[in-house]
């Protein structure tokens, strides 16, 4: 493609690009996020390209290999336009039936499609799924309807619209004015109003200013950042070239994890292509305005996801914070003006200048507007990215979108805002969930993690689990987070295997609000929370481990004993077979018993167990 | 061209000049603030957490280093509120975990009422201050030492845990050492520090120890002088 020369331009190319889509030819959408590729999605793109030449189907049958498309429970999955037919779980030996019955004779492959776990009923259309009816994919919808290594597609639907919009209305202020009254709040998890600190960027002085895209995400679980730079790197690069140009900047960073291999690749990608076609470099769209986009690939510290830790690590020092008491927005990177957003809060952007600020604001509760991307993961039935409304409730995305909780356990909590953030019981499911009534029950919305948990988690264990990682994750600076997240951990270690005082409980109570008050940064500020919110929603959990040397949940291993109910017990022999010291033992057809003498805790056997004859005590 | 800023600490009116810390507001006034890892050679690093202070802006209270912050006009400050006394103890007490035993941090801990740690202890001595590290490459200038590892793995070391090339043997790491954990040996004209020996030079003239001839060089170097200059005379019969 040639270099557009002005916004005008644009417009005739995104029109001629649109006009060759034609809605009613076939398409075969399938989903290369990371989930499916790891589903084997690969042989599947290779198969279909093979049966689509053998058949000289090429040229009138698309073939779309797009990002992510959220149900990632369900890979490898397919979409067939125009029908918008769902496939789910699909093989390669699947391929030719799907292309010579669906595409070619219109019919339904009825082993392919999804079963809704509840009414059991066949489900043909992706919108008719209940896990995306309930969603509201204004960003993240936009993955299965192109390709992310073509920026045609993007341009097709209208991509790069925003910018030109921007270029051509030539008010810089006018920009931060509309996503300030969009309402529009950080995504990465402190929700500080984007607009105000564009504005703070844009008034601050100092030359140059940077513009930054933090794509550090780190919360075990969490991948809504990747997919959208693996799916729709171009709608980033839009929402960061809106940025830089309201802001005044010309230099622009996209600080993005190393681990995160396919997010690189597409995002060099795009910039490589925008920079070609002059929608990013010098004079973007003959506006006369300059900006490029560097890449910083990061080495994996979670650490670095925290601003002053992330342009410490871009400068070339040590991923370590420093005290913020002068904001980034005055002094940031290389002590310049700097604007640090999130992944997903640029992908927002040029969905705002699109349909504008009234119509975002529109959405969501008072004062948390627009959409959030979810990774809802756990003992969830629908595992997946889920984008909602704020104000959605809990429920509703546990129970509607994810629905509810695999063979039939009993929920307990959801862990929202990665492993600083807390879990939230049960009884407030029915909260709205937006960035304050987050924070009132404990916890935040973080970037946008969300791990449900069941009767079978136990609390103890799992606020162990979030600081053993956070523990692993501190950088070491200082005193509260290194040393006081290791001693509570160690507190914990200690009650789990019943060596627990209850005197410990308060120790760690005044340990959480001392370390929230003297950490340097946000990781260690916010370290205490999974250890708080699990004391104050499931302070009977901690005192069972403690007072009754028992572990309710049946986790923590010196609290528990394995044995086998010989009412339930069939003596199918399943345990015997997965028992990998020999300690679960029996005649087939006759009741089982375990030795404990040999038996390590493992739980295989629980786990093996049809008939629920294993108890644990 | 310096501005003068009122702030008031612990109720006290303090005038400081615009850029001064918290800290050392707070000393011109005679009012101590405990504090580990901060010098007034060396840049504010905010890491011991001991010097924390709550202030007030308005309605709005907050937690800061008072080794970092810097006075602002109207400010309130307080030092010794139960929460900062609270941080100070849980720091102390992680502090006593790592070094049980030094008068520094146990007067320290006598100070706020505390006898010893109620966490487990594991002696490493060192309580991580950065104060050798940052010594050695703000006010040295030779990035001899560094930490290494992160978290709880993290530790002052010298490159690859070898002898380090770019250490001058001047010791000044050793000296800064709030917690004496930094050991410095002379015997026989040759001085030991981090594992390694380093030759003491004699004054030519009067033949008494004067430093070590590492340490000299490095001299010479960044005075662009010729050693001559430093091994000739020494302070004594200069």
């Amino acid at each position: 493609m040639k270099k557009i020369k002005s916004t005008a331009k644009l417009r005739d190319l995104q029109q001629e690009l649109n006009a060759r889509l034609d809605p009613n030819r076939a398409c075969i959408a399938i989903c290369c996020g990371t989930g499916c590729l790891a589903h084997g999605t690969r042989n599947l793109v290779e198969r279909f390209e093979q049966e689509l030449a053998d058949r000289e189907l090429t040229e009138k049958i698309a073939l779309r290999r797009t990002g992510c498309h959220g149900f990632c429970e369900r890979g490898p999955m397919v979409v067939i336009h125009p029908q918008k037919i769902f496939y789910q779980r699909i093989k390669a030996d699947d391929v030719p039936e799907i292309i010579d019955k669906t595409i070619l004779d219109n019919e339904i492959i009825d082993r392919l499609l999804y079963r809704d776990p509840v009414t059991k009923e066949k489900i043909v259309h992706e919108h008719e799924v209940p896990f995306y009816k309930k969603q509201m994919r204004l960003v993240f919808g936009m993955n299965g309807m192109i390709e992310p290594t073509k920026i045609a597609d993007y341009l097709a639907i209208g991509g790069y619209g925003a910018l030109a919009k921007v270029l051509d209305q030539g008010d810089p202020q006018g920009v931060i004015d509309e996503i300030g009254a969009a309402g529009l709040r950080g995504r990465g998890g402190g929700g500080f109003p984007t607009g105000r600190k564009w504005n703070a960027t844009r008034k601050a002085e100092g030359s140059p200013k940077y513009v930054i895209c933090n794509a550090d995400e780190g919360d075990p679980g969490a991948y809504m950042d990747r997919s959208l730079l693996e799916g729709n790197p171009h709608s980033v690069l839009e929402g960061m070239i809106i940025g830089a140009y309201a802001i005044g900047s010309s230099h622009g960073y996209i600080y993005v994890r190393n681990e995160y291999p396919l997010a690189v690749e597409n995002i060099t990608l795009a910039i490589n292509k925008a920079r070609e076609i002059g929608l990013l470099g010098e004079n973007i769209l003959g506006s006369g305005f300059d900006f490029d986009i560097v890449i910083n690939r990061g080495g994996g510290a979670f650490v670095c996801g925290e601003s002053s830790a992330l342009f410490a690590s871009i400068e070339g020092r040590i991923g370590e914070p420093r005290a913020k008491y002068v904001h980034a927005t005055d002094k940031g990177l290389y002590d310049k003006p700097t604007c640090l957003n999130n992944v997903e809060t640029w992908a927002n952007v040029p969905l705002i200048v699109n349909k504008g600020a009234q119509w975002y604001a529109s959405i969501g509760t008072e004062h948390s507007k627009g959409t959030k991307i979810f990774s809802l993961v756990g003992k969830i039935n629908n595992t997946g990215l889920v984008e909602v409304p704020m104000g959605i409730t809990l429920r509703e995305i546990v129970y509607e979108i994810g629905g509810g909780i695999p063979k039939g356990r009993k929920f307990k909590a959801v862990q929202t805002g990665g492993p600083s953030g807390g879990c939230i019981p049960e009884a407030y499911l029915d909260m709205p969930v937006d960035f304050d009534e987050l924070s009132k029950l404990g916890t935040m919305m973080g970037s946008g993690g969300m791990i449900v948990m069941d009767e079978r988690n136990c609390m103890v264990d799992v606020a162990k689990y979030f600081l053993k990682f956070l523990e692993q994750e501190s950088c070491g600076k200082c005193t509260p987070c290194r040393e006081g997240i290791y001693q509570m951990r160690k507190i914990l270690d200690r009650i789990t295997e019943g060596e627990g005082k209850l005197e410990d409980l308060d120790t760690l109570e005044w340990m959480c609000q001392a370390i929230k008050d003297g950490s340097l940064c946000a990781l260690g500020a916010s370290a205490p929370n999974p250890v708080l919110t699990t004391l104050r929603y499931f302070r009977s959990e901690y005192e069972a481990h403690i007072i009754d040397k028992k572990c309710p949940a049946g986790v923590c291993k010196a609290l528990i004993t394995y044995g086998i109910d010989p009412d339930k017990c069939t003596g199918c022999h399943a345990c015997a077979r997965v028992c990998p010291t020999g300690a679960a033992s029996g005649e087939k057809k006759e009741v089982h018993q375990i030795d404990q003498e040999k038996c390590i805790k493992c739980g295989a056997c629980y786990e093996a167990c049809k008939f629920d004859a294993i108890t644990i005590v | 061209m310096s501005q003068t800023v009122t702030l008031t600490i612990d109720g006290r009116q303090v005038q400081a000049e615009a850029g001064t810390t918290l800290l050392e507001a707070a000393r011109s006034v005679n009012i101590q603030i405990p504090h580990l890892c901060s010098n007034e050679e060396l840049a504010p690093y905010g890491a011991c957490r001991m010097c924390m202070v709550e202030i007030r802006h308005g309605q709005r209270t907050r937690m800061v280093a008072s080794c970092i912050y810097e006075v602002e006009e109207g400010l309130e400050v307080q030092t010794a509120t139960e929460r900062v006394l609270n941080v100070r103890r849980l720091v102390i007490e992680l502090m006593l975990a790592r070094n049980p035993t030094h008068p520094t941090l146990l007067q320290m801990a006598a100070d706020l009422g505390i006898e010893k740690t109620r966490f487990e202890v594991e002696v490493k001595g060192c309580i991580l201050c950065g104060l050798c590290v940052r010594t050695c490459r703000e006010v040295v200038g030779v990035s001899a030492i560094g930490f290494e590892g992160r978290g709880t793995t993290r530790r002052i070391a010298t490159p690859f845990n070898e002898a380090p090339p770019d250490c001058i043997a001047c010791g000044a790491c050793s000296a800064v050492c709030p917690v004496d954990v930094i050991p410095l040996k002379e015997k026989d004209g040759i001085r030991t520090i981090w594992k390694t020996d380093y030759p003491m030079q004699r004054c030519e003239s009067c033949g008494r120890l004067i430093a070590p001839v590492k340490q000299l060089e490095y001299f010479a170097k960044i005075t662009n002088q010729p050693l001559s200059h430093f091994t000739e005379h020494c302070v004594h019969c200069r």
